[in-house]
């Protein structure tokens, strides 16, 4: 396999230090102008969010009705994809820590998913931004399961990936759940097992509580409800002609009672499940639109990988710019990228992933033009090609062989961009 | 951690409920949904909601705050923790509360005064408005009156010391009366005496209430030995000092030697930490996940020093009094700002608050 050139081997190490310097200047840009803008931002989305869940679940209670069904899992869906991508997983980057509040701090913080906060700001926050695309460092670089580059060696197992991709997509919040187990180094016997078992207790401890929360506890209220309207509406569920011959067969009470019990399994019984289909349902399109847009932020044909050695004595500088070409966005609308928690502006975050999202939007432009100015490559395409390029890869690289794909070399400005598009 | 408000005592039933229905709601609780209709109603934190900002004499102003329904009240003389925000940052500072508990309205009331290049007093006093939501945290404070008033009373003060005090003259003026009370007062002048109408007038309607106002602009700084003359029965009164630390140090010294110096009551506004003339020669401290070395020099909290090199660090009260600020020291001598004690480090958890660097610091951060 020929060693990719990187897209930086131009630059010397004084255009490098420079280079970190300006990016530095960006951010400490940034940092100096927060204040109550951004503090009413972010206070906005987590009102917002906590108001569609109480929509969501409102609507929920009458789930039999299909426009009620249909009302209450799309609220509860894009709740939960609120409340992932741009409120937690931005809150748990620190994002939000200079703001000193209690209540939005990435040490008090828990999200509506199944992995821990504490296993996740570790496998996310410090593993991956730390060793972004290095391999054989970085765990996100297929997450242990997928061959998504071509230097990683092909084995058999990857032949059924483009399967277990779709699993992972449906079942995400899973898989991101086991990720900083680390199994790799479990099975190599490098991981104590004090720290397996503590591990795995965070997990199964945040899996039950949320089980019991979207598949228990709110279909059980649901179901209440149902059958307390149905009890208003009509006290008695037996026919007058029933009801007569119960009392005649002198089971007046006893029929009731049955009777009671009937009703309350068929309405109570459907809407339990109802709302059970309805909260598995949102997950799932939690699930698939995580997927999809953090799969974007890594794996389009433009990003590049890194070996351990070319790190070996990275400058600041060369951090950033690792950043930078390891990184892809998406472009989209302002609603797209507040649903997506600003990861459209994937570059952006990892240069800065401490820094508010809500501010990516505003520095977008100085990025392009560093890159501009240091002739580096500067990513970024519509969803749909981002992802459609991301699953060509899933699919080629599941058979052996495969070559990294071209990449488009240095950003030239926005209008050769739309032309290209 | 950032530094959060007091738990209301709710009552065990509402406790009890909300917790029944947490799983519901987890990883939120229901609390973050009833917020949504009321702030005031979290059973997590106490707030508190501005009603009016008065103006006052000598640059400061009164802050009346509505407290949420599970406030504890307080006993004159004591203090509260209040957080607010400014520009986005959640800032907490301790103020005396001056309000007489007893008020019937339920309103509670602070008396800043603004500290020129401070960042919460110059806020509270020019920019807060009635509705801002604030935070309030614990009500400490042993400065309080004895339970059983049986002998007279001497109150000496100066400047916005007269806070604390307020609050006891308020309540005993509505209360168990003003009898038998000697308040000596310094202000710098006539127009910076902070309540001074107020005095005027509880001077003119209580006969047991005797005030003494000086102004030290003019008749120079009150000096203990003075006590024979204005009010010679000292040492059989009660007595409460609150104001700046000289004086506090001269009257301890003096009831020490020529009185009981159980019967003097002191508040002290805010431990010194650091300051000029500070002792020590200062040093380095290296953040080491940040990678980061901050020049720390005599006087210099490792927070301000971390804070002024570009570091993110945790802060509450930055007083030594919420621990929002600890953080592990690698190793490294530090001084205890406040006692000036200097300690040897190894892996221990420090308030970086009230702690500066002797020579170099390795910080785990
Ligand atoms: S900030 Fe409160 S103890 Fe240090």
């Amino acid at each position: 396999m020929s060693p990719t050139t990187h897209p930086f081997a131009h630059l010397n190490e004084a255009q490098l230090a420079e280079l970190a310097r300006e990016f530095d200047a960006i951010h400490d840009r940034v940092r100096a102008d927060l204040g109550e803008r951004d503090r009413r931002y972010i206070k906005g989305v987590i009102r917002l969010h906590r108001q569609i869940a109480v929509a969501g679940r409102v609507l929920l209670l009458g789930s039999r009705s299909k426009v009620a069904w249909t009302a209450g899992t799309g609220c509860l869906a894009v709740a939960k994809i609120l409340e992932n991508m741009e409120i937690g997983h931005n809150v748990l980057h620190g994002q939000w820590d200079w703001m000193n509040d209690p209540a939005i701090h990435s040490s008090t913080w828990d999200w509506d998913t199944a992995s821990t906060a504490a296993a996740w700001k570790h496998s996310h926050n410090y593993i991956h931004h730390t060793y972004t695309n290095i391999r054989g460092k970085d765990k996100d670089l297929g997450y242990e399961i997928m061959r998504i580059d071509p230097h990683q060696r092909w084995h058999p197992a990857y032949l059924a990936q483009p399967l277990y991709n779709l699993l992972l997509m449906a079942f995400f919040e899973w898989g991101v759940a086991v990720h900083d187990l680390d199994i790799e180094a479990i099975r190599a016997g490098k991981k104590p097992l004090k720290d397996v078992w503590h591990d795995i207790k965070g997990i199964s401890g945040k899996a039950r509580d949320q089980i019991l929360k979207d598949y228990v506890g709110w279909p059980l209220v649901s179901a209440l409800a149902a059958t307390a309207v149905g009890r208003l509406r009509q006290p008695e569920p037996r026919s007058r002609r029933r009801v007569l011959a119960d009392r005649a067969r002198g089971r007046g009470v006893r029929g009731a009672i049955r009777a009671q019990l009937a009703a309350v399994r068929k309405e109570g019984g459907g809407t339990f499940a109802a709302t059970f289909r309805a909260d598995f349902t949102a997950n799932i399109i939690r699930n698939v639109w995580a997927h999809s847009i953090i799969f974007c932020g890594h794996f389009p044909d433009q990003t590049y990988t890194f070996s351990q050695d070319e790190v070996r004595d990275e400058t600041r500088g060369g951090w950033y710019v690792r950043q930078l070409v390891g990184a892809a966005n998406i472009t989209g609308s302002p609603l797209f990228h507040l649903l997506s928690g600003n990861l459209g502006y994937q570059v952006e975050h990892h240069l800065f992933p401490d820094m508010p999202s809500s501010r990516y939007a505003e520095i977008a432009p100085q990025v392009r033009d560093i890159c501009r100015r240091y002739g580096l490559p500067y990513n970024t395409g519509p969803l749909s090609r981002q992802l459609g390029t991301v699953h060509r890869t899933i699919l080629r690289l599941a058979f052996p062989g495969g070559k990294p794909r071209p990449k488009p070399g240095p950003y030239r400005g926005d209008e050769v961009e739309h032309r290209a598009a | 951690m950032a530094e959060t408000g007091m738990r209301p005592p709710a009552s065990p039933l509402r406790r009890r409920a909300l917790r029944a229905l947490r799983w519901l709601f987890t990883p939120l609780r229901p609390d973050d949904y009833l917020e949504l209709i009321n702030p005031l109603w979290s059973t997590r934190e106490l707030r508190g909601r501005v009603e009016r900002v008065e103006p006052e004499r000598g640059g400061a102003a009164t802050v009346l705050i509505r407290p949420g329904y599970d406030w504890v009240g307080h006993r004159p003389g004591q203090y509260v923790r209040l957080g607010v925000v400014i520009d986005g940052v959640h800032h907490w500072r301790a103020y005396s509360l001056t309000s007489s508990p007893d008020r019937a309205d339920g309103l509670i009331s602070v008396t800043p005064k603004k500290v020129d290049g401070g960042v919460v007093s110059p806020y509270l006093v020019e920019q807060a408005r009635p509705g801002e939501l604030v935070r309030l945290g614990e009500v400490e404070g042993s400065f309080t009156l004895p339970d059983r008033l049986g002998r007279g009373l001497l109150f000496v003060t100066a400047g916005s010391g007269i806070t604390p005090v307020m609050s006891m003259l308020r309540h005993l003026a509505d209360g168990p009366g003003l009898h038998d009370v000697v308040h000596i007062h310094s202000a710098r002048d006539e127009d910076g005496v902070i309540f001074g109408d107020e005095l005027a007038a509880l001077e003119k309607q209580h006969e047991g209430f005797r005030l003494q106002l000086r102004i030290t602009g003019r008749d120079g700084r009150f000096t203990p030995a003075e006590l024979d003359t204005r009010c010679p029965d000292w040492r059989e009164r009660e007595s409460y000092a609150c104001g700046p630390g000289e004086l506090l140090d001269a009257l301890q010294a003096h009831w020490t030697e020529h009185g009981t110096a159980v019967r003097l009551h002191h508040e002290r506004f805010q431990p010194i930490v650091g300051g000029d003339g500070a002792e020590g020669a200062g040093g380095t401290v290296h953040f080491t996940h940040r990678n980061v070395d901050a020049d720390c020099p005599p006087g210099t909290p490792i927070l301000v020093a971390g804070e002024d090199a570009g570091v993110a660090m945790p802060f509450g009260c930055r007083v030594g009094v919420c621990h929002t600020c600890v953080l592990p020291i690698r190793e490294g001598r530090i001084r205890d700002l406040r006692t000036n004690v200097v300690s040897e480090m190894h892996n221990e958890i420090v308030r970086t608050c009230v702690h500066g660097a002797e020579g170099r610091v390795t910080v785990d951060l």
